[in-house]
């Protein structure tokens, strides 16, 4: 059990970092969706159901889609 | 293994915290410092549930009147961070409606270019 | 340059705090308020959830203010996205067959499960905050693949209105009814574990729902408005 907690955080850790090196910010923001997904399963294994629903519907549906909406306003690109 | 067992949420936690910091103080582009704030946000939400757990408790819910209050996990941390990422979703919308606001009257998402130019 | 020394500076802040966490150990109980609500909580409330207790009865004015911070978010976003411009008609690519017909399908049974979960918020996990923003991510399936529609201005401000006097008035009537506080529980507690119980706390909820809902879906609503 600890040991896939590990991976999970490890990979949160992961997405995190990539989100930092991204030019592109489509890929930044689907790196910062993953870190949001994981947080939502970590949630879920400290006992928190109410906060891993919260997080799950905000942090993958409605975050990710007002930062999309935003990116296709401004430049997509990161110089 | 008790040193994972003892401190890998917080480790994940502060490791979120120090990235999105990271983020906000070196990236020049406006998208990714919000980004960084985003999940800067998801760390100090993960800490503050970490805080809140006891080991081997179950979720503060009573599935059946019968049942007798065993250990359950802190219900005060849940309640906290369930507001807070609701207010994090609009705090993070009205900051992009500002970015591109930003982007309308310079044409640019620069933090350096925007500094050097006037109004 | 910039880089090497922030991350000098998050380095020594690192330092700092894991020296602090040290005397915080994982899974060990840290507070009496937390013990009290687990045992009491049943009784007083009459809600299964004691998240849920906590969130619309204990520190209900907590809640009050949060919405109150969401709606003043919204209008700071409308504020901020107000063109003076004219909206000039332009042409809308349709979207696909499929997807036009998929999302139709989709979109009541997202709004069921949105009701659910607010309906549902003193039994289960979930609550107004989750199933308003279910219902809010329904609302933007339907601007991605029926391209065109639109949600009235005037029906996002009337539900939200709504759900704000909601909570008022009900907390009102609890410090004029039930006792001496704001929004104390006047009806009756039911059994527990069943769907007419709790008294206040489920049409608090769904208020809340309603609230959050509406505004998350008008924030959508002018985003999306603006990129169009």
């Amino acid at each position: 059990m600890i040991l896939v907690i590990s991976l999970l955080i490890l990979l949160m850790l992961v997405a995190a970092i990539a989100a930092i090196f991204f030019k592109d910010l489509i890929n930044a923001v689907i790196a910062s969706c993953m870190v949001s997904l994981i947080a939502s399963i970590l949630f879920y294994f400290l006992q928190a159901p109410d906060v891993a629903m919260a997080e799950a519907s905000i942090g993958a549906a409605l975050v990710s889609a007002v930062f999309i909406i935003a990116i296709r306003r401004t430049k997509r690109y990161e110089e | 293994m008790t040193f994972l067992h003892d401190y890998i949420y917080y480790i994940g936690a502060f490791g979120l915290i120090f990235i999105g910091l990271f983020i906000m103080l070196v990236k020049h582009n406006l998208i990714k410092v919000i980004i960084g704030l985003s999940i800067l946000e998801t760390g100090v939400n993960l800490f503050l549930i970490a805080v809140g757990y006891i080991s081997k408790g179950t979720a503060p819910i009573f599935s059946n009147s019968a049942v007798e209050s065993e250990r359950m996990v802190d219900p005060v941390p849940q309640a906290l961070v369930l507001t807070a990422i609701v207010i994090g979703v609009a705090v993070l919308a009205l900051a992009l409606s500002l970015a591109i606001r930003l982007y309308h009257h310079y044409g640019v998402l620069d933090l350096r270019k925007i500094k050097e130019q006037r109004w | 340059m910039k880089s090497i020394i922030s991350l000098i500076l998050l380095s020594v802040i690192a330092l700092g705090i894991a020296i602090s966490l040290d005397k915080i150990p994982f899974g060990v109980p840290k507070t009496k308020i937390g013990d009290y609500y687990i045992d009491k909580g049943r009784e007083e409330t009459g809600a299964a959830n004691i998240v849920t207790s906590v969130v619309v009865n204990y520190r209900c004015f907590d809640t009050l203010g949060e919405v109150t911070i969401l709606f003043i978010a919204a209008i700071g976003l409308g504020a901020v996205l107000a063109t003076r411009r004219k909206k000039e008609k332009r042409e809308i690519e349709p979207a696909s067959l499929v997807l036009y017909a998929g999302c139709r399908f989709l979109f009541p049974l997202i709004l069921l499960f949105g009701a659910y979960i607010s309906i549902h918020g003193h039994l289960t996990p979930g609550g107004g905050f989750q199933g308003g923003v279910v219902v809010a991510s329904a609302f933007l399936l339907a601007y991605l693949g029926c391209r065109g529609r639109r949600v009235s201005e005037t029906g996002i401000k009337t539900v939200e209105s709504l759900g704000g006097l909601v909570f008022i008035v009900v907390g009102l009537v609890g410090l004029a009814v039930g006792g001496h506080y704001f929004l104390s529980n006047f009806l009756s507690k039911g059994e527990l574990n069943s769907l007419f119980s709790a008294g206040v706390i489920p049409i608090i909820y769904i208020a809340i729902g309603l609230k959050v809902g509406s505004e998350l879906t008008g924030v959508i609503d002018h985003l999306v408005e603006e990129s169009e």
